[in-house]
């Protein structure tokens, strides 16, 4: 099996206004070594998947079905069907996470060393002393020069680019399995977001470690991902490797995202695009294609389709499928 | 730190300074003539009040006065001369007449009491509060938490004399499980359990209304902590929810209540009056009391210095305490 196997995984959240149905029947495959991108605009179900692989998601409101099944070397689990204390031995010991705003994730009151050496204590039996040597490596693997003075640095002390170099050696401070990088290079600068993504590229390749990558910028995972998930609405709309997808988008929504990264090859006056209108309420979501609102090409597909019916998620090519009722007839 | 530490402490001595003066002034320049005060109400024998105005210092102008005050903080004074005269050691913060005794002295024998009330009436409402707001938190929306929130609407509601007054009735009266107070005041250490049982139902009076309020204080505060970015990275790391509360959650949220109870504090510890007059206890707050029913102004410019001297010197301890849990105010200082 693959590392990570995430099937049918839906999560609806009980508010006073509804149900909101974050993710819809999302299913995909992780494989060692292997760097997933996740993309889609604000909204799309992006960070709601990967917090439920966690078990992160508050579960008085959350309701969860479906499966994410880990390899964990002895066995798989399922992640969200097993006790939380079973849960919390994997979470950041087999999967490890890094969050979109590096200035809030750290604790403010405690030092990065502090941080990191908990991270490592909780999984390992092993003295404070290995832990620090341990942080001590992660830091300088991650490109914090005097990195043993700078383990009494509290996070205020750090630019953002810096702490978000020290989450990741947080997170990979016991040689997870999986990396999950939630926006990892958002809040901070364009040089720095550049700086970000070729570390994570690095160490992924170094330490040989599966990551899902996720973004709402597909400029962004062009370099580093080898799969390319594409999340409308809370479903996958269209899912290949990073060549075929940009090659032979399939999903007009999909064209609508490539059209609006900014690229060399193009004339430089030439506006980007970016795709009209706002995404569907989750709560009330239409009958038919979710995108159908604002979909320009709906009208080649024949009678009312778009709007009456879900378009199923179809197998276009080996490892290319998209869900789309214009699939079949190429767009170009 | 320690730089932090010394510039504080200048400027808090320099606000003490201003204050002591703004009081002096305050009560200096009140429509009422101190020396007359201090015959009593019914005397209109012009010779005792010039006498007093000479050996209280009120013939000479006021800012002489005051630097007259400010020198008997320093070295102690002399009120009248010869045999007759009375000493107040330093600090001395003048010499009441209608109760026949140095302000400092009197000052020493209330301030026991109210401190007493008051440490022990914090250490109460802190154990009280911060259990129940942490338990509704955890337990939100659980019968836990909506137990919490009824005790917080009667604390908050019930006046402070009225919880003392039913206390007082059911406790004391009624029930008779603890001896009507007496008036008199025990030191805790020439006898302990006396001490505490004269200043049980008062801790209970005063906690009581605090308690609620620090309920829903640290309820909310621990709610907001548990939401914050870096609780979610705890729990990514796989803390058990046991040290996300405890070391993650707890030192967050508690830092502002750390404030909150440093202020309380002081402002009790110049006297607790409503408590204090309920339970008839000697302390800061009935001494005010009755220096203000009777115009004894030496008395009321004490206290009132000693609470501003109280509420900056906390200030201070509180601003310390505060920069020793969140390291962003350390540098930033
Ligand atoms: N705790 C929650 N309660 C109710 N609704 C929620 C909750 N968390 C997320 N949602 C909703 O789920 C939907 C998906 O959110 P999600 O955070 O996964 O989007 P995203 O793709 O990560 O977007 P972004 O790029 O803004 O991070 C949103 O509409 C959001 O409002
Ligand atoms: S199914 Fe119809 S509306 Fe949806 S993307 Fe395809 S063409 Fe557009
Ligand atoms: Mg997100």
């Amino acid at each position: 099996m693959s590392l990570l196997e995430v099937a049918d995984l839906s999560v609806q959240f009980r508010t006073p206004d509804g149900i909101v149905k974050a993710v819809d029947g999302v299913s995909f495959k992780v494989d060692r070594g292997e760097t997933l991108a996740i993309v889609g605009e604000s909204g799309s179900g992006k960070t709601v998947t990967n917090l439920a692989i966690m078990g992160l998601l508050p579960n008085k409101i959350a309701n969860i079905s479906g499966s994410a099944k880990l390899d964990t070397g002895g066995g798989s689990v399922d992640l969200l069907k097993i006790p939380s204390s079973d849960l919390r031995k994997i979470r950041g010991r087999d999967v490890a996470m890094i969050f979109q705003d590096p200035m809030s994730a750290l604790h403010p009151y405690y030092t990065i060393g502090h941080q990191i050496i908990e991270a490592h204590q909780v999984h390992n039996q092993c003295s404070e002393e290995d832990s620090a040597k341990r942080a001590i490596e992660l830091l300088e693997l991650v490109g914090i020069s005097d990195a043993s003075k700078r383990l009494n640095a509290f996070p205020h002390q750090f630019s953002g680019g810096m702490r978000q170099r020290v989450m990741i050696a947080m997170a990979l401070v016991n040689n997870p399995k999986v990396l999950i990088a939630d926006e990892p290079t958002t809040a901070l600068d364009v040089t720095v977001q550049a700086q970000i993504m070729k570390l994570l590229a690095d160490l992924q390749k170094e330490l040989g470690m599966a990551m899902i990558l996720i973004t709402h910028d597909l400029g962004v995972v062009a370099g580093s991902a080898d799969r390319i998930n594409v999340m409308y609405a809370g479903k996958i709309v269209e899912s290949a490797d990073v060549f075929e997808l940009f090659a032979n988008p399939q999903m007009p929504y999909t064209h609508g995202l490539l059209a609006s990264i900014p690229r060399v090859d193009r004339p430089q006056l030439q506006r980007l695009e970016t795709i009209p209108g706002q995404p569907p309420s989750l709560i009330s979501l239409p009958a038919g294609c979710a995108f159908a609102p604002r979909c320009s090409r709906k009208s080649e597909v024949s009678g009312s389709a778009c709007d009456l019916t879900m378009p199923a998620l179809v197998e276009v090519s080996t490892g290319h499928s998209s869900r789309c009722h214009l699939v079949g007839s190429v767009i170009k | 730190m320690f730089g932090y530490l010394v510039r504080r402490i200048a400027t808090s001595l320099a606000i003490l300074f201003a204050v002591s003066f703004a009081v002096y002034a305050i009560f200096a320049l009140l429509p009422f003539d101190p020396a007359a005060l201090t015959c009593g109400k019914n005397c209109n024998n012009p010779a005792i009040i010039e006498a007093n105005r000479i050996r209280l210092g009120y013939d000479i102008p006021f800012w002489q006065q005051y630097i007259v005050f400010l020198g008997g903080l320093f070295a102690g004074r002399n009120f009248g001369e010869g045999a007759a005269a009375i000493h107040c050691p330093a600090p001395s913060l003048g010499y009441s007449f209608n109760q026949h005794e140095c302000v400092t002295t009197l000052i020493g024998r209330a301030l026991p009491v109210t401190a007493s009330l008051a440490i022990g009436a914090m250490i109460l409402w802190l154990i009280v509060g911060i259990t129940l707001g942490v338990v509704a938190a955890r337990f939100r929306g659980r019968s836990a938490d909506t137990a919490s929130t009824i005790f917080v609407l009667i604390g908050t509601s019930l006046p402070t004399f009225l919880t003392g007054l039913l206390l007082l009735v059911f406790v004391v009266i009624k029930w008779k499980i603890i001896p009507f107070p007496s008036g008199n005041y025990t030191p805790l250490l020439e006898n302990p359990f006396e001490w505490a049982q004269i200043l049980f139902l008062p801790w209970v009076t005063l906690a009581f209304a605090s308690a609620a309020l620090y309920t829903r204080f640290v309820r909310n505060a621990v709610i907001e902590t548990l939401s914050e970015d870096f609780i979610r990275t705890a729990r990514a790391k796989g803390l058990s929810e046991k040290v996300i509360l405890r070391k993650h959650t707890l030192r967050a949220a508690l830092a502002p209540i750390a404030t909150m109870a440093g202020l309380d504090f002081a402002g009790l510890l110049g006297g607790a009056i409503l408590t204090e007059k309920v339970f008839n206890l000697p302390g800061l707050g009935r001494l005010s009391l009755s220096a203000v029913i009777e115009y004894d102004l030496p008395i009321i410019v004490g206290t009132t210095l000693l609470s501003a001297a109280i509420v900056i010197t906390m200030n201070l301890i509180v601003d310390v305490l505060y920069a020793l849990i969140d390291p962003r105010v350390r540098v930033a200082s």
